[in-house]
């Protein structure tokens, strides 16, 4: 038995409701326990902030276009680097760090659980090899079928169990842990240089509408009874006006799960642009959270841009696409067969863009006028909206309307005519960032069931320790502390395990994945349904028995198994 | 017995679906593979046991003798480079890298002599690709250039081109149009729908005159552009906007032919060009099996695709400085390991005097020409035969080859576990 005790934790534990008391956290064999054992080590967290490991519902960081992204981008690996010291590995990368980079850069940051935003299946096997060797948090893959031919088949059939059948089927066949749709049907639409426009486009040869696939699979999912909901990047990402194609979506939600969203929205500010042009963009935040505000059975993430350079990478192929037209950088394109799409371009946000400066403004709109911490989770679509390493300065924004005004004075002065932020006066708490960056994030992904994102007995021993005393400092004011001890834990404790201290890896990690099953009668067993196997053989480029990621690829892969009502 | 699906372990292809029968420790056919997947399953003559060069001759060692040796020579070396890599799986790749950090070594992989160009290229103007089951679904115009797929990747036109049917292509042969730019008169120029045979060293300036033809700047053509008429230039240019989704396959003959990067940059930039109007692509044809594997699992675990140098502590790139053939050119390694490749048959003289002069050990099944510049070569299974592991297609899908028999011999990955661990155990 190996046992660890915490004293004098000045603990924030949202899902058990403890909202900020100094108490205890016993810890045996990786897990939260009620008494440590008695040769358990001791650490004194002498009244700092104590959190359940950082949890991220929607990241870029493991897979075939997250490595593109290095691949083609020598001047970002140069950006960041280290050498070897004690037992971490030489990382390199700012925006898109190499996996160990990443890992150690979230794992100070008291990070012990991520999800990787878009896994195409077909690539599944690079996404879980980058996963092994991203040791120091527990993964999890949302698995694209915005422009899967057999979803879309089924959607046209109108038969939401074949479409539920073909998705158990693949997510038990690449290991991945929820569905994913990125711009839905805009990515076939690519296939042929077109995207979608509105919800009710057609996409071309299918007959369907992004809004039958939206909903279609909303249903499948809960067919599938799968933890988490659809996890949807909606259609129109970064076009001004689009925020109605936002709103038209949000319509389309049935409230069908008592535990959690029925559906999440990623990162929302790229989502809720009004105007026509880039000359009259504006925010729609308002808009937005009001009918956030009054659909609890939705949750978004942010999607926060901040300034700087930064690499966006998406499935949304045609939106980079369309990005490349504005910045003529440099582009790439990835497009999956039968599957779905991704580009890639590097941006840089500027202060000096009156767009950029609107951008900036709306992420964070979102998060003080959603008026329930769990439906806007802290986000930026790393490294979409800016690289995970600054989720520190967001919080510390969020908590202090000073930094925002100071902030005000060095962007476009002509933002505050497109935005409403400088008239919020809403400050966040510690509740609302334990919420926003832990615990909104182990509901909305269903992964309280196994032990993430609290503190009480049975809970995974997962907790980061942050140089911060509540109680002594006043974020709206020394919100400078607040980013510091965000960006740097004391201890950072992995399955009941010190991990990271004072910004030091100091152990090799062993991660897990967790991965979706759900198990459906054998009629829906796709592995043996002759028109899907026939189509399979035909159409793809590997054998179907070549297609499955084997379990060699998961040497920790930890299952939750759900039983579909089909 | 017969094993279907089995995954070709030659080129960047990779096909998955060849037929093996094996007896024993021998693979006796194969079926549904190219000639040279035949050869590679069939004719499969191997180093028996590890060796080590004794003056003129050479003697058998044991594993343990010629791992411990290696890691020996490698730990005496100030600049060594480990060399190769595209020949095995990617689990055997990673241990490689990290051999390399904690060595303070060169990595470099085959690239540096064959895509090497096309990469740099891509980190200037990016990559619009896809996989190649997005070209046989739909494509209906198919470009290869500077390569030569009858020859070099036999089923490329049958799986996923030319000859195979796909979803919105129902007969392929028909239904596609094939253009091929090549100096010479090829296997697959006499295959083309067109045959832009282009004067050696054109490549730039035929590309230049397509992009501008697609801008719309057909006045400002000359009459022919090296070695091409202008009414080719033009008729080129009208199927590849016409097309509803357009493929450019390109092969080291635009990658090595002068202009090298810019070539390629070029290409791509034709194929931005042409998305403006309609669907295109464009992509590299790899050459080894798992050659791409190598590009990706340098990236995510150092941040670059090849010529990484970790004597600085930190991953240090510059193709030109720190890739292989300049560090041999220079004299400046002083101990090699390769790995699943054959620089002696691929590298110029007096590199191959180099890798002579120097301690270098070679890792691989077969003996070949680098062979006999070494000082040590360690016998070991056959990725895709006697070892399994992952392999990255040319257009970035991962397959795991398959182990069709358990043989003899150590894979790559065991035997370079091993001088990692005596590497790591000296370095502390």
């Amino acid at each position: 038995m190996s046992g660890l005790l915490i004293k004098n934790a000045f603990v924030i534990d949202p899902i058990s409701g403890v909202k900020g008391e100094i108490m205890d956290i016993a810890i045996c064999d990786g897990k939260i326990v009620e008494e440590a054992p008695r040769d358990a080590e001791i650490i004194d967290a002498k009244g700092h902030l104590t959190l359940p490991g950082g949890i991220d519902s929607h990241s870029h960081v493991c897979g075939t276009k997250v490595n593109f992204g290095r691949y083609m981008s020598p001047e970002d690996m140069r950006a960041g680097r280290t050498a070897r010291k004690g037992v971490m590995h030489v990382t390199s990368g700012y925006s898109v760090p190499t996996t160990f980079g990443n890992s150690y850069r979230y794992s100070t940051m008291g990070y012990t659980t991520v999800l990787e935003g878009a896994m195409a299946p077909l690539e599944a096997r690079h996404t879980h090899e980058e996963f092994t060797a991203t040791p120091h948090q527990d993964m999890l893959a949302n698995t694209l079928f915005d422009g899967n031919w057999s979803v879309m088949e089924a959607v046209r059939e109108k038969d939401v169990k074949r479409a539920a059948a073909v998705v158990a089927w693949t997510l038990s066949a690449v290991k991945g842990f929820a569905i994913k749709l990125t711009n839905p049907g805009g990515t076939e639409a690519w296939g042929w240089g077109r995207d979608m426009s509105t919800i009710h486009d057609v996409v071309p040869n299918f007959e369907v509408t992004p809004a039958e696939i939206i909903g279609t699979m909303i249903r499948a999912n809960e067919l599938l009874n799968l933890p988490h909901s659809v996890h949807l990047h909606c259609n129109n990402l970064g076009v001004p006006g689009n925020y109605r194609t936002t709103l038209d979506t949000i319509s389309l939600v049935p409230d069908l799960n008592k535990d959690r969203q029925s559906l999440y929205l990623t990162h929302v500010q790229f989502h809720s642009y009004g105007g026509t042009t880039w000359r009259d963009i504006c925010s729609k935040s308002e808009d937005i959270t009001r009918t956030i505000n009054s659909t609890p059975h939705v949750v978004m993430d942010m999607g926060q841009i901040m300034f700087g350079r930064t690499t966006t990478m998406t499935a949304d192929g045609p939106m980079e696409f369309k990005l490349y037209m504005l910045h003529h950088n440099k582009w790439s394109n990835h497009d999956v067969e039968l599957e779905t799409g991704s580009g890639i371009i590097p941006v840089y946000y500027s202060r000096k863009s009156l767009v950029n400066c609107v951008m900036w403004a709306i992420g964070l709109e979102l998060a003080l006028l959603t008026k329930n911490p769990w439906q806007c989770l802290l986000s930026t679509d790393s490294p979409n909206g800016a690289p995970f390493i600054k989720y520190p300065e967001i919080i510390g924004l969020l908590m202090s309307r000073r930094f925002r005004e100071n902030e005000r004075k060095m962007i476009d002065p002509r933002t505050e005519h497109f935005v409403p932020l400088f008239a919020i006066d809403r400050e966040l708490e510690w509740y609302d960032i334990a919420v926003m960056t832990r615990a909104g994030q182990a509901k909305a992904l269903g992964i309280t069931r196994i032990g993430k994102g609290y503190l009480t007995p049975g809970a995974e021993a997962d907790v980061a320790i942050y140089p911060i005393k509540p109680g002594e400092i006043d974020p709206s004011v020394e919100y400078q502390q607040v980013v510091a001890g965000f960006s740097r834990t004391l201890y950072t404790i992995k399955r009941g395990r010190v991990v990271a201290r004072d910004g030091e890896v100091v152990v090799e990690g062993a991660n897990s994945t967790i991965w979706s099953k759900s198990n459906v009668p054998a009629e829906y067993d796709m592995g043996s349904d002759p028109e899907f196997t026939r189509k399979f053989e035909q159409y793809y480029t590997v054998r179907m028995r070549n297609y499955p990621v084997q379990e060699v690829y998961l040497p920790r892969g930890k299952m939750i198994a759900s039983e579909a009502f089909l | 017995m017969k094993i279907e699906d089995v995954v070709c372990s030659f080129c960047g292809c990779l096909c998955d679906d060849l037929v093996v029968e094996v007896e024993g420790t021998r693979v006796i056919s194969v079926e549904n593979g190219c000639t040279l997947a035949s050869e590679k399953f069939l004719g499969d003559h191997r180093l028996k046991t590890p060796i080590r060069r004794d003056g003129n001759s050479w003697t058998k060692i044991s594993y343990d003798e010629a791992i411990a040796e290696t890691a020996e020579i490698l730990l005496d070396a100030d600049r060594p480079l480990l060399y190769g890599w595209s020949g095995t799986f990617g689990e055997a790749q990673s241990v490689g890298v990290h051999l390399a950090e904690i060595l303070g070594a060169v990595i470099d992989n085959t690239s540096t002599v064959c895509h090497g160009p096309s990469i740099l290229a891509i980190q200037e103007v990016g990559h619009p690709g896809c996989t190649l089951g997005q070209v046989k679904n739909r494509a209906d115009v198919v470009v290869y250039w500077g390569a030569n797929p009858v020859d070099a990747h036999p089923r490329h036109m049958s799986r996923y081109t030319t000859y195979c049917d796909g979803f919105f292509r129902k007969d392929a042969f028909k239904d596609r149009k094939v253009i091929v730019v090549d100096v010479r008169d090829t296997e697959s120029s006499i295959l083309a729908d067109e045959f832009v045979k282009v004067n050696p060293g054109g490549d730039y300036a035929v590309l230049s005159a397509l992009r501008a033809i697609v801008r719309g700047k057909r006045g400002i053509i000359p009459p022919e552009v090296e070695g091409v008429s202008r009414e080719q230039l033009f008729r080129v240019a009208d199927i590849c906007m016409s097309a509803k989704f357009g493929a450019v396959f390109f092969g080291v003959g635009l990658t090595m032919a002068p202009g090298k990067n810019k070539n390629i940059r070029n290409a791509i930039e034709f194929t931005e060009e042409l998305s403006r109007h309609t669907k295109f692509t464009i992509s590299p044809m790899r050459g080894h099996w798992n050659v791409y594997g190598s590009n990706e699992v340098f990236t995510w675990i150092s941040g670059y695709p090849y010529a990484v140098d970790f004597a600085r502590g930190i991953a240090f790139y510059n193709p030109g400085e720190t890739t292989s053939v300049d560090i041999l050119k220079r004299g400046e390694c002083d101990a090699c390991l390769v790995v699943a490749s054959d620089p002696g048959a691929h590298f110029p003289k007096e590199c191959a005097e180099h890798l002579a002069r120097i301690p270098t050990v070679q890792i691989d099944p077969h003996v070949n020409v680098t062979t006999h510049l070494s000082r040590i070569q360690i016998p070991v299974a056959v990725a895709g035969i006697d070892a399994e592991g992952t392999a990255y297609r040319m257009d970035g899908v991962p397959i795991r080859t398959r182990k069709l028999f358990q043989g003899q011999y150590p894979d790559d990955f065991e035997v370079l576990e091993k001088i990692y661990a005596i590497v790591k155990e000296a370095k502390g």
